[in-house]
Parts: structure tokens; sequence; C-alpha cells
């Protein structure tokens, strides 16, 4: 059986539907990094599901601003390799403290990735 | 920055991801590459049109139906999709008296390979409570009106479960082939806040 892939119908991919998949560029990288770490064995995503069911229970019993989900998706995946003892958070405070401080147009670390910068309203 | 529980509250997560992301490519943990691979993967290739083909094979083959509503993951497979959050997909089968709508209270669980990743208002906190409390006026809220006669049923998702909801076939769709009625179908009506129309 070979259906064409469905490029203009309400069933067309998700970033058709009239709704992007990601909202901004980090979140597609957060959500990245919590697969590939369940991919390669790091924790199971029950594992991470639990985390990320803690970190959205912390928000909803004091919430704090308008609700993001993909924030507590990286909280989640912050704690779960905190308590995995892989990363030390005070190591993640340091460097995106050190990233947050860069002069506008320093950031493209990666090159073509261009993920962090935007968000933070650098200009050209 | 003499207080790092406080700059952590402050800094914005895109920034925390990128250095997080920094620190485990460090440790040989993950590859950008095989980053970029997992977000091209669910942008491009894995959404609802895959369940949209498990629907209308199942309303156009009854054996393929029965199997769906038996084992989802194993039928679901038979199509070529799994994948993370794919190992315990069950089917629920809307009709003139029952309707299926599916939530997940503590979080955002979702069948990945047949609908992609899920929306923003199903992640919201309102949709997570409300949807169990007051399904039908929250169904009416999102534009499916159902008649008081129509048993409501909800779905809570978990690591056990994953719910799909095989919606009614609607009228008027006779000739249409297999592949014309997977265009029909909606993730909204595959979630349950929707029925599928004849276009």
């Amino acid at each position: 059986m070979a259906l064409t892939l469905d490029i203009d119908g309400p069933a067309a991919p998700p970033r058709l539907n009239g709704e992007l998949v990601f909202d901004e560029p980090w979140e597609g990288r957060s959500f990245a990094m919590a697969a590939a770490l369940a991919e390669g064995g790091l924790f199971t995503w029950d594992e991470f599901r639990d985390h990320l069911i803690a970190a959205i229970g912390r928000w909803e019993s004091n919430p704090m601003g308008q609700y993001r989900y993909y924030e507590r998706w990286q909280e989640a995946l912050e704690s779960i390799v905190e308590e995995l003892e892989i990363v030390a958070l005070p190591e993640v405070d340091e460097l995106a403290a050190a990233y947050a401080a860069r002069p506008p147009g320093h950031d493209h670390r990666h090159g073509d990735h261009h993920h962090g910068p935007d968000e933070r309203g650098h200009s050209h | 920055m003499a207080d790092p529980t406080n700059t952590k509250d402050r800094l914005a997560p895109a920034v925390r991801a990128e250095a997080l992301e920094s620190l485990l490519a460090e440790r040989g943990l993950i590859k950008s590459e095989v980053l970029d691979g997992f977000i091209n993967r669910f942008v491009n290739d894995v959404g609802p049109m895959n369940g949209a083909k498990a629907v209308a094979k199942a309303w156009t083959d009854s054996d393929y139906r029965e199997h769906l509503l038996a084992d989802g993951t194993g039928a679901i497979k038979e199509l070529g999709f799994a994948g993370p959050q794919g190992e315990h997909i069950v089917v629920v089968e809307n009709s003139d008296d029952v309707h299926n709508v599916v939530v997940c209270t503590l979080c955002s669980c979702y069948p990945w390979p047949v609908l992609g990743l899920p929306p923003e208002w199903y992640k919201d906190p309102a949709y997570r409570s409300r949807m169990v409390r007051e399904p039908r006026t929250l169904l009416s809220e999102m534009g499916l009106d159902l008649d008081d006669s129509v048993d409501v049923r909800v779905w809570d998702s978990s690591a056990e479960n994953r719910y799909l909801v095989l919606p009614q076939r609607p009228d008027g769709t006779d000739d249409l082939s297999e592949e014309e009625l997977a265009a029909l179908v909606t993730r909204d009506a595959m979630v349950g806040v929707a029925k599928v129309s004849a276009g």
C-alpha cells in the first residue's frame, strides 16, 4: 500500500496544520536532547515523563507568568541530567550566563544552527 | 550573577538549552546532527497524516479495523509507523452513541508515531483539567456540540496507554478511495475534539 503524502489536506504534516511544532528554535533543541538521550539509553521515556510531570506540577502549584510547555520540558531535562549526575546545574547556570552576556552578533557558535540568539532580541 | 539560583530563574530557557547542549556534546552524549535529525523527523515526517492513513484503512477494511481496535500498536506498526511513545497505543472507536476524547491530565502523553507532537492546546493546563471536569462544555467551546444522548468518554493518557480515537466515517463518502478518505481525517478528530466532515 503506497499512499502519497498529503501535502495540503487537513492531515498534512504538522508544519502545515496552521501551527508550528516548535515556536522557537530552542524548543526543538530541548525536545531533541531528551529524545537523543532517551534513545542513547541514558534514561527511559517513562523516567523523563516523571520529571516532566514534576516540573509541570511545580508550575501549576505556583503559576508564574504565562505557561510555556517547553520551559517545563527544559526544566525536566535539567532535573533528570542532574539526578543522573550527567551534568551539574551550576555548570549549566554558569555557561548559560556566559552565553547570555555575549555581545550581539557573537552568538553564532554553531554557524548555521541559529539557535538561541533571536529570542534574546539581538538585532543585526 | 552572585546568586546562581536567582540567575537560573531569570535566564531565558533558550540560553539554558544552548548551554546544556554544549555540555552534553562535550561529554560525547549528543551530536548536533542527531538533534537536527530528530527535529527534522518530527517537524516534517511524523504527524497526523500517519494516523489518518490508519483511520482510512480501518474505514475501508473491516479486518484491519478489528486488528486496530484489538492491538493498536501492532496494527499501526503494520503500516510502518513506530517509534517513541508508540509502544502502547489503544484505539477507541466513536459511534452514534459514544464519543471518545483524549487528554493527558499530568503532562502531555500523546501517540507520536500516528499524530506527531501534540498541539499547544493539548498541553495547556486548562484543557488538561477541564476535559476531565466538564468535557461537554469544553468540546462545545472547541466547536463540537454533542447530543445529550451521546455518551462522552474521556481517556486519560499515561505511560501505559496512549489513546487514538477512531472517528466515525462521514456520510456521503462511499465513493471515496482510501487515500481520499485519509485526506479528510484531521488531527483534532483523532484526539476527539472534532468530527470528520465529508469536506
